[in-house]
This record gives structure tokens, sequence and C-alpha cells, in this order.
């Protein structure tokens, strides 16, 4: 939350108490926060603000197309620039669509604030046109949340939600405005300090538990670095390397850390969990010792939690002390910044192997991890005819290189970008990790684009997820946002479909969504191509790998309007390896019925 | 093994906060046997006392949970050998002339007290732990119970230490951005 903010119609930016209404004072407050952008749709009771913002000269609105866009898009520039994400709505209905995007901002530790306009004071709890208490309904999805009557809590307030959204483990808040506190003569005053004395995360880790930690990993024969979303957050990605470098030991990338660690680095096995490389998967399983880094064991990454990584020990370092041993009880739990707690880990190994020649070895285990690696590569078939998701993703990944921003909806295609597109550094990969929100990509990647204006955003999406967003196109055309979005289009709910492929028979129960080619027997409703031009977008579509090459460099050449590229893939090709819902790690398949064979010496 | 657990809470008397709390035991399935509310010596801070039934570690989770919540300012879980615990209850029993003297004398043994007498029935207050309650009221029951009323757990540690000291004033202010 650097101070970015220069002069302004509404004022110079000193600490002198000011005479405005609340509204101005919000938009003092937010320009002093440094905010930059605002994605939002004004109405009635947040109109007010809306009039000072219209004046400022620092920041952007954006006006969305769906609050629920506004919201996943202050979630894509948070994720690509590390800043708070600010979203914008009115009361009631405004507010509730932005429910699914605070849902989402606070399961994968996105900061963000959403400011919404509240009724007038003196109507709340009266059922009054456009009213919802929206900090009653958001109080289980947000890290805090604010009702504010009384104008001169205005600048506190909005300071506090910036600190506490961007510190600690990051997190939505919510700031709601009741209309006549927006209205009411006040006084901007910006805090000089904030009083939150129930609000002090730990980011120091404590010595003692980092000493024990480095001696477990010097006594450890099989360990693994098990990475998640914080060292991401933490910007911890160099002292990442560097302790992977020391130790030589495998590292495992999390579906939320992907790039935290670069995939072309030997020691690197891949994501685990449900849709996880054999080599990481494996890795859990077969470790005697986690070193848990920003990652929170969820049932996605553990499988059947009894079953999970059952010769390991653990030692789990996170800045939220509410997700060490929830549910796996740590042996070494280290509460801090991640960050800090790598770094004093490295300062430590060193100390201990200098002074006291404890150094752990890991030869033969690491040795036969790259084993498995080279033996069970994720890697796909490609059909006889028609073209195959994976490919199309892989080839995107391969031409456009890792300097461009992945962003991902929810589903088939996100798996297969978690796998086939090249990771190789931080804030490189977003999608939505913990409440897998079809309809995060097209916004996300909005967000994204307006953090990163001179980057190629890919956002990877489905057919089903981006009907569920992609009103957010009108926006991007109309506000210069040049996304390329790639509809990976295999005309259905294409992961329900598998897991009816897999687990019901085949009996395809409303996963058919018709917007495959006519050929194939689908209506293709809607036509994705006309659809991006009718939005002011190109629309490009592939249906055979011949074209695969040509469209993406089409698509790479234009960078001045949204590009929409329709990829007609096979629609019977499914995500491996798998491990089924609910049951081990150790049943893991790399195709239908097929388990990897492992070598007596594998494991 | 499952047992009760007496957690002293003490949050900031903003609105809210009591919401705050008792929305995050439902969300995360914690159930709470009782939860007693008050102001504390110092007017900016509240204290709640919460009874929970969890075994151990998910007594954790509770009381990392709570801590997570910007307006909870310090959890202190307090047990019966170290601590003072009371419950208020209101009980209305029959009463006729033969057992009023019956009803009367339980009163006295339980060093409770008569409140309000009316020809057919007394209203009783008594205090105490939960197992002095519920052997009174047990002894009462054969009367017939008409009514009761019973507060949820307040509790304070023994001895001269307070949990409010230094909640609120050793706190450093954090610069703002």
């Amino acid at each position: 939350m650097t101070g970015q903010a220069t002069g302004t119609v509404t004022g110079q930016l000193d600490d002198q108490p000011e005479q405005v209404t609340g509204a101005q004072s919000l938009v003092r407050a937010l320009e002093r926060a440094g905010v930059e952008v605002i994605f939002g749709i004004p109405g009635g009771a947040i109109l007010p603000a809306y009039d000072p913002l219209f004046d400022s000269e620092q920041i952007r609105h954006i006006l969305v197309r769906h609050e629920q866009g506004a919201g996943h898009a202050a979630q894509g520039y948070a994720m690509v620039t590390g800043r708070v994400g600010v979203c914008m709505a009115t009361s009631g209905p405004g507010a509730t669509n932005l429910v699914t995007a605070l849902a989402d901002a606070h399961m994968d530790s996105v900061p963000i604030v959403a400011i919404t306009g509240q009724v007038p004071s003196a109507s709340i709890g009266t059922d009054a046109f456009q009213e919802a208490d929206i900090r009653g309904i958001t109080m289980p999805i947000t890290k805090h949340s604010y009702l504010l009557t009384d104008p001169d809590d205005i600048p506190r307030t909005i300071a506090e939600a910036f600190h506490i959204a961007s510190t600690g483990r990051p997190g939505p808040v919510l700031v709601d405005i009741a209309k006549d506190a927006l209205q009411k003569p006040t006084t901007f005053t910006w805090p000089s300090e904030l009083a939150l004395p129930g609000y002090r995360p730990t980011t120091r880790p404590h010595g003692k538990q980092v000493r024990e930690a480095a001696r477990l990993i010097a006594e450890a024969e099989r360990p693994v670095l098990y990475v998640g979303g914080g060292v991401i957050k933490a910007n911890a990605s160099a002292e990442l390397a560097m302790l992977a470098e020391l130790t030589q030991i495998p590292v495992i990338t999390t579906l939320m850390a992907r790039g935290a660690f670069p995939d072309s680095h030997e020691l690197h096995l891949g994501m685990p969990g449900m849709h996880g490389s054999v080599a990481a998967v494996a890795g859990l399983q077969k470790s005697d010792l986690l070193i848990s880094l920003g990652a929170r064991f969820d049932d996605r990454v553990t499988g059947q939690l009894s079953t999970f990584a059952p010769l390991a020990k653990v030692i789990h370092a996170d800045i939220d002390p509410a997700e060490i041993s929830k549910n796996r009880a740590a042996d070494v739990p280290i509460v801090g910044d991640c960050r800090e707690v790598i770094s004093d880990l490295i300062v430590m190994l060193r100390k201990q192997a200098d002074e006291d020649n404890l150094v752990g070895v890991y030869t033969a285990w690491r040795e036969q991890m790259l084993g498995v690696k080279a033996k069970f590569p994720v890697g796909y078939d490609e059909p006889e005819e028609g073209l195959a998701p994976q490919k199309v993703i892989e080839r995107i990944s391969q031409i456009s290189g890792p300097e461009a921003t992945y962003v991902a909806g929810v589903g088939q295609h996100q798996m297969w970008a978690a796998h086939f597109v090249d990771f190789e550094r931080p804030r490189q990969w977003l999608n939505s990790g913990g409440a897998g929100t079809m309809g995060y990509c097209v916004p996300a990647a909005m967000g994204a684009q307006v953090g990163e204006p001179d980057n190629v955003i890919w956002a990877i999406d489905g057919d089903g997820c981006f009907q569920m967003t992609n009103q957010e196109l009108a926006t991007c055309a109309i506000e210069g946002i040049p996304i390329k979005v790639a509809v990976i289009n295999n005309s259905s709910l294409g992961m329900v479909r598998q897991w009816q492929t897999l687990f019901y028979e085949g009996r395809y129960s409303n996963t058919d969504l018709n917007t495959g080619s006519e050929d194939s027997g689908a209506r293709r409703i809607p036509d994705f191509v006309k659809l991006a031009e009718a939005y002011g977008c190109v629309g490009l579509r592939c249906e055979s790998p011949d074209d695969l090459d040509e469209t993406i460099q089409k698509a790479m050449s234009i960078t001045d309007v949204p590009v929409v590229i329709d990829f007609v893939v096979e629609r019977d090709a499914m995500v491996w390896p798998m491990v089924a819902a609910g049951t081990s790690n150790d049943d893991i398949k790399i195709a239908r019925d097929l388990a990897p064979e492992w070598d007596q010496d594998d494991l | 093994m499952s047992q009760q657990h007496t957690l002293s809470v003490l949050v900031e008397n903003t609105p809210g906060a009591l919401a705050r709390v008792s929305s995050m035991f439902m969300r995360r399935g914690f159930n709470i046997e009782s939860l007693a509310v008050g102001p504390t010596e110092i007017p900016e801070i509240s204290r709640m006392t919460i009874v929970v039934n969890v075994e151990d570690l998910p007594l954790e989770q509770v009381t990392k949970q709570l801590n997570k919540l910007v307006n909870v300012l310090k959890i202190v879980e307090l047990d019966s050998t170290t601590a003072v615990e009371r419950e208020l209850m209101l009980i209305k029993v029959k009463t006729d002339p033969q057992t009023r003297g019956q009803v009367l004398e339980t009163v006295q043994l339980f060093r409770a007290k008569v409140v309000d007498v009316a020809t057919d029935a007394v209203t009783i207050e008594a205090t105490g732990d939960s197992g002095k309650l519920t052997a009174m009221l047990n002894v009462l029951e054969p009367f017939g119970i008409r009514e009761i009323a019973q507060s949820g757990r307040v509790a304070i540690g023994r001895g001269s230490r307070s949990i409010t000291d230094r909640t609120l004033r050793a706190v450093p202010g954090v610069q703002a951005g």
C-alpha cells in the first residue's frame, strides 16, 4: 500500500482536516490508500460516491457489466500486482453480486477491498428498496467487514480496510457505507496510526521452531518441499529457489503455487493432488518429511486424509496459525511470513552445516523421485481426429512464453492449463483454486490486464465457464483491455462429464452445452466467434491441429482489441492423472483403470 | 475425549462483534453450549464466556479461528480448578400448603433464595456451578417445575491476576499506509 498519490482534483494531500462530504472523504481516502483503479457499477445508494470519483485524476474507474466481474477483476489485478484490488457496488443486489468474488478471494487469500453503498441509516432494518445486510451476508467470507453510518469514520476505516486486506494472510475486506454517511458533511483527516488491538499478524518466525525444523530437515531421508500459494503472496520465490538449491530437496507446487518454482527446474516434481503428477503425488506419499510452506493441506491435495503421506513428519510454516494442524497435525509448527521463514531456515541450515557438520543427504531419494518423474511425465494422447485440448494449451504456452500471464476458469481446462502451461515465474498463473468459481477467468484476466497493461494476458477458459461471465468482453473492448481468450470448447461441462464417464456409467445428465460444431451434432449456441464480434472483439475459430499455430499467432499479433478464439476440441479427452474423490493418493490412476506400474525400486 | 471447555473471550465493544463470534462457530461447525456476554471494567471491552463441547484438537481450532476475528482481543481457557464458574437460574416451582415447607428447606440447603411467592408457586433464584444447579433441580423436580430461566456460564480466574490487564494498553499503533 504505497501512497502513489499525487495532486488530485478533490484537494491536495496534506493532513490538515478539510471540510468535505462523506463521499469526497471516501474518494480522498481511497487516493491516500494508493488506489489507481476501481472496478464497479453505480446505483442508488453508492451514487454520491460516484460524483467525486468522476473528478479523481488518480483513480480510474472501470465500468463493468456485472458486479461479480468487478470482484474477480479486483482479484486479477491484486494477483498480478501484489497490491490491493478494489471493487465498488451499490446496495442490495449490487452488493450480493459481489458475494461469489468475495468468497473466492477469501478462499485464495487475495487482498481486495469491496466498497458497497447501503440504504440510508434511518432505513436500515426496514426492508427498504435495494436493502441487503451485506455485512451479515459476507461475514463468513471476508477477513473483516464494516458498516459505516457516520461519515467521520470513513478515512480511518478505509485505512484499516487496506491494512487488513494486505497484511498477514491477505483477504477480502468489505466496507458498507450508508448513503446518508456519503452525503453528510465531515472533515477528512488521514490517520497517522491505526488502532487495531485485535489484529497483530505474526510475520517473524520463532527462532526455536526454525532451529527445530532445520534439525528435522538434516535428519530426514526423504524430504519434500510442499509449496503453496503463500510463497507467491509472500514474494518468496527467490528464497525458495535458494533453499531448494542449497538442500537439493525435491519441490512440489500446489495449484495455487504454480510458478513459485520454475517448472523447468530439475528438482520440480510438479503439482500434487487429485489431478497431480505421479511424481508429486508419490513424493508426498512416500516422504518422511513434508516441509510445507504456505500450503494448507487442502482435501484436493491430501485425498483421503488418513492415508495422506503416512510416513511423514510435518514442518508446517504459514502466516495463519489456524491453518497449522487444522487438517494434519504438525510436528514443527512455524507461524510467520514465508519469505522470512525460508530466509531464516537457510541461515539456520548453513549454520548447522558449519558448526555441527549436520547436512542432510537425500541423493538416493532424489534420484528415485527424478526417476518417477521421468517415467511418468504428465502427458496426453492425441486423438485420431480433432483437436486435443491439451495440445491447444501447450502450444499457447510455447508460443507466448512464460512472460505472458495465464488465467484459467474452473474444470478440465484449468487442470490442463496447470499441467501444460510452462510456469517459470510467480504471478504467471491466476485461477480460482479454493472456491472453484466457474466464471472467474474472463473478469480476472481483465483485472490482470489492467494491472499489467503491457503484458500478454491469456484467459484459458472453458465453454461452460465462459458463458457465465463473458459479458465483461464489452468492458474489455470499450476500456481498451486487450485480453486473449482461448475457449477450450468441448461443448460440455467437461469435468462433470468426466465424472459421469467414470462414476455414473456414462449417463451424461445435463452436461451437454451444445456449443460444439453442427457437424458433430451440436447446435453451436452461442457461436463464440459471432459473440466475440458482437462485443467488439476479434473472433477466431480453430477446429484442426493444422490451423493451431497459425490461429494462436494471429491472436498474438492482435494487441489493440480483445481476441476470443473458439478452439473446438475433442470431447472425450479426460484429465489424468486422477485420484478419485475420497480415495487415497496411493490409488492414483494415470488413465482409466490404469494405475502406474511401479518397479520394485521405484518406491 | 470430548469435554466442556470454558473460554473467556475479550472482544472490542463494537456492533457486530457477537454476530462475528456466533457466525464463526456456526460456519465451522462448532457447537456453543452456553454463551454469556457482558461489559468489563474497561468500557471499550466486552467479555464473552463461551462454553464449548469439543475435543482438544478442535478446541485449538476454535481458539485459533476466534483469534483471527479482528475484534477479538484475547482468549483464555478457564478450568474449574483455577477459576470460579457460576450460572444463575430462576426456577418457578409448584407449591401447595403441604409442599411449601419442603421446597423452602431445599432452597436453604442449596443456599438459594425465594424471590417471588404466589399462592400455588414460588420462584427461586439460585447461583452456582452447573453441578449444584442440576442437583437442586433434581430435588425440586418431584414438586413440579413450571418454568426455568437460566443464564450462560460466567467465569473468572482465581487469584489477583486479571486477563484484561495489558489487553488494550500495550498495543502499538500501526502506521497507516
